[in-house]
């Protein structure tokens, strides 16, 4: 910043004046708003919210035996062994009975993927101070966010209902589907864990959705145009953006490994 | 001098042009015509200064709270056999037959650790001082975002408000501890402490740690774009540092706190076992299967050891400060300060199962942390030896303040050497569950925390209200707390070594523990006294808002920005330009110079008989 430099300061010696460096006080050493860097502050702490989820469900995970197709024979559902995601998350809306292995989940997962590049046209629209283009995008990307959430209600509820076999349970009767005390597919902490660390991230999800509803009205009623900036696109899409590399970890830990 | 310093409007030309255009000092003469009613000025202020009293008052009223707790605590540990009839006014059916109720008595050591811990030297330490001292120090108008400082104050009321609500339920407050380990802390049937208590408990952590939130992220924000002109971090005083860092940990471990405290919401209200396994109740087995209670234990500590960094890393920050003003010397090893400050926190992190040695861990992992914590000696001392070294031939000037910060390291000394003894695996075996760790945090973290904040009080009041607090007071208040503090601690290090175990509501059923009934009597009158001692501070402190001696701007000639704001602060801090910072902040004694403190805004051209080679150099 340049701003100390060219003014004209009444002084006999280089003695007179403060510093003017970067980091010398006077300006914003990052070149980013207080806002701006707040929110990045709030994510670092929201990292850390997810990662506590995430190594918990390391840690639960590894209580437990993986299955071994050599002692357990042909792979089926049960409380002993953890779970391959596979077998699990299998189904596909419209398609009955078949066998897709993270099917939906990888649709889900492009939908989002593909907000946050709607998202970066939103941001780049206020940037340009056009406020058609970031109304379009900002529309976009609330479209594909509630897709994401429509999609996660469908997989949770595909999930709460379970298979029409079911599972055999310790005491002998069978249960289908899973809650937060029972579970067909595994372990009871498997269906526990889905449902905190997706619910967690979903609520995430919808606040985002919320926070993108708000901007999209701000901007149809040119408050952003009259304040001379787009800021606030930015710092919600800097959230967004968050939010997407969040499900990137979750799907990672949750449905890949 | 203030004719050197650019003008408002080449100040807000320069910076206006780079979007979005938040300058430095935008706020410039706002104080002059702000018509703000009662309630915009004192209770829904966002001035950091309001917000900063605010928090301190609280914090206060909080430690009144958690002292009298203690009292009541000791009074069961001191007089087992004594009948506390005479409570039962106050008390009520806690009291049953003249005895506390054992359940009780472990609500009382729950709410004690939380209140002091969370609610006094967090909120009530960090919340004042990092407020009030930030943007005077750094030279700003106010907090980068007001509005959400105000907001970080009421949430901390919030969070208190139901705090202290569940200490009047029906099933009493939380009693698993102020570490809440479960399954104590999920299972309403295993003590009734852990029913509606608990539930309060956890969602008044939950505002507590929004409040943190909204208060962190400010003062990190604040700090790095709000210094003013020439205020390099390698100029900020030692205080800034402290605060800044604090923050930064309270950024980063609260956050999982907050996710151990939802799972465990779960757990308690719907049904799920991540902490949960094979666990009989009343002959009864419970259905949940596959959890990890010592999981809790991690997810906690990694919050748990941070925090007690939260806790003393301001008021280490304020004791430099005050020892460097009053030894009217600069601050030994500035850089070394800062230095072990960074230090500090970064091993903050990755100590925290030293709280957990008797868990059962593997004896390698154990040593792996043990190594680690140990080293957390190194910075500590580099710190401690900085303070004394700066005391070394200084021309030291008792105030009050003086005396805490003295007395600040004297208690850190003393249970800083008991933490090398608790951070080797081996011996925090066998000292665990006595009060030996009790004695150790109370005194290295507990007590010199309090005295941090106590120093910060004394020094700061004639900023914060303009007036000054009474020396006389001060002095017996500090003597009485000084002695208390030792007094009730070191004998309790004694009966720990001797095995005395701790939680335990009462002990004379035991030969071996009888013996010390002598001792822990002791204990407990000094703490009495010591704690009644504290409504001394406390007619002092509020007898002077209003009675006090006038003070003057700069009443301990300190060098620092806030000393350059006239005794009455508007909303703005600075009536005019905010003061250009030339110099480092410990500027005293310097030889060849006029006067023994030079101020940060004084331009080396002023001062060309006390200039160093090097800073002739830059002419």
């Amino acid at each position: 910043m340049s701003t100390i430099s060219t003014t004209q300061v009444i002084s006999d010696s280089a003695l007179d004046k403060p510093r003017t460096g970067t980091w010398d006080g006077g300006n914003e050493p990052f070149n980013a708003s207080y806002g701006k860097l707040m929110m990045w502050f709030f994510l670092l702490s929201d990292a850390f919210t997810f990662a506590a989820f995430l190594t918990t469900y390391g840690l639960i995970r590894h209580r437990y035996a993986a299955y071994d197709p050599a002692v357990n024979g042909a792979f089926h559902f049960s409380t002993k062994w953890w779970p391959i995601p596979d077998k699990v998350f299998n189904a596909f809306p419209g398609l009955h009975g078949s066998d897709v292995p993270l099917g939906f989940v990888a649709l889900m997962t492009m939908i989002l993927i593909f907000s946050s590049v709607t998202m970066v046209l939103a941001v780049e629209a206020g940037h340009r101070m056009d406020k058609k283009d970031v109304q379009k995008w900002l529309l976009w990307t609330i479209l594909f966010g509630a897709t994401f959430l429509s999609s996660q209600a469908w997989e949770w509820s595909h999930f709460i209902h379970g298979t029409e076999e079911g599972t055999v349970m310790n005491d002998g009767t069978v249960f289908h589907g899973a809650n937060l005390a029972m579970n067909q597919y595994g372990p009871v902490l498997f269906a526990d864990l889905f449902f905190f660390i997706t619910g967690f991230h979903g609520t995430h999800v919808f606040s985002g959705v919320c926070l993108l509803v708000y901007c999209f009205i701000a901007t149809t009623n040119g408050t952003f145009e009259k304040r001379g900036h787009y800021e606030m696109v930015e710092k919600i899409g800097l959230y967004w953006h968050f939010v997407d590399l969040v499900w990137v970890f979750v799907f990672t830990f949750f449905y890949l490994v | 001098m203030a004719a050197n310093l650019p003008t408002h409007a080449q100040v807000q030309g320069g910076i206006g042009t780079t979007e979005p255009g938040i300058s430095h000092d935008e706020h410039l003469h706002h104080d002059e015509h702000h018509d703000q009613n009662f309630l915009q000025k004192y209770v829904f202020s966002t001035d950091h200064k309001v917000i900063a009293k605010q928090f301190l008052i609280t914090g206060i009223l909080w430690a009144i709270i958690g002292g009298t707790l203690s009292s009541l605590f000791r009074l069961q540990l001191g007089w087992p056999e004594a009948t506390l009839e005479w409570l039962q006014p106050f008390l009520g059916k806690w009291i049953e037959g003249g005895k506390l109720n054992p359940e009780f008595y472990l609500a009382l050591v729950t709410m004690h650790g939380t209140i002091m811990v969370f609610f006094v030297l967090t909120a009530g330490l960090s919340g004042t001082f990092s407020n009030f001292l930030i943007p005077l120090q750094i030279g700003a108008r106010d907090m980068a975002s007001g509005f959400m400082n105000m907001l970080s104050y009421w949430f901390f009321f919030l969070s208190s408000v139901v705090m202290f609500t569940s200490l009047f339920i029906e099933t009493g407050p939380a009693a698993a501890g102020w570490t809440i380990y479960p399954p104590l802390s999920a299972l309403p049937q295993a003590i009734s402490g852990s029913g509606m208590g608990q539930t309060l408990w956890l969602v008044s952590m939950a505002l507590f740690i929004v409040s943190q939130l909204l208060g962190g992220v400010n003062y990190i924000t604040t700090v790095i774009n709000l210094r003013t002109q020439g205020m390099s971090m390698s100029k900020l005083p030692l205080t800034i540092w402290a605060f800044f860092l604090t923050a930064v940990l309270g950024l980063l471990s609260f956050p999982v706190l907050f996710s151990a405290a939802l799972l465990l919401i779960f757990d308690r209200s719907f049904g799920t076992s991540f902490f949960l396994s094979d666990i009989y109740i009343a002959g009864k087995a419970l259905s949940n299967t596959g959890g990890s209670p010592i999981l809790f234990q991690h997810l906690f500590w990694f919050l748990g050891h941070p925090e007690v960094y939260i806790v003393i890393m301001p008021a280490m920050g304020m004791v430099s400060e005050i020892l460097a003003t009053n030894a009217r010397k600069p601050i030994f090893g500035y850089r070394a300060m800062i230095g072990s400050l960074l230090g500090i926190s970064l091993l903050s992190f990755i100590v925290w199962a030293h709280h957990m040695f008797v868990t059962g861990m593997n004896p390698f992992l154990g040593s792996v942390f043990m190594f680690l914590t140990l080293i957390i000696a190194v910075p500590s001392a580099v710190k401690t030896f900085n303070w004394l070294a700066t005391l070394w031939r200084g021309n030291i000037r008792l105030t009050t303040a003086m005396l805490f910060s003295i007395g600040f390291v004297s208690l850190f000394i003393a249970g800083g050497l008991t933490g090398i003894v608790l951070g080797n695996a081996a011996l925090d075996i066998q000292m665990h569950n006595t009060y030996f760790v009790v004695a150790h945090f109370h005194l290295v973290m507990g007590s010199s925390a309090f005295f941090g904040l106590w120093a910060g009080v004394y020094h700061w009041f004639p900023k914060m209200f303009g007036r000054m607090m009474d020396e006389k007071l001060g002095y017996i208040h500090f003597w009485l707390t000084f002695i208390g503090v030792y007094l009730v601690f070191l004998p309790m290090h004694y009966v720990g070594i001797a095995g005395f175990p701790r939680r335990y509501y009462a002990w004379t059923g035991f030969d071996t523990f009888s013996q010390f009934a002598d001792l822990n009597k002791f204990i407990s009158v000094a703490a009495i006294v010591a704690f009644i001692g504290q409504f001394i501070f406390i007619f002092n402190f509020f007898y002077s808002i209003f009675r006090g001696r006038r003070a003057t701007e700069n009443p301990w000639n300190s060098t620092t920005l806030e000393w350059t704001t006239p005794v009455v602060l508007g909303h703005g801090n600075w009536p005019g330009e905010i003061p250009a910072v030339h110099r480092w902040p410990y500027d005293y004694s310097k030889p060849g110079a006029a006067e023994d403190f030079i101020p940060q805004n004084v331009p080396y051209s002023q001062t060309q008989s006390s200039n160093l080679p090097y800073e002739k150099e830059m002419e």
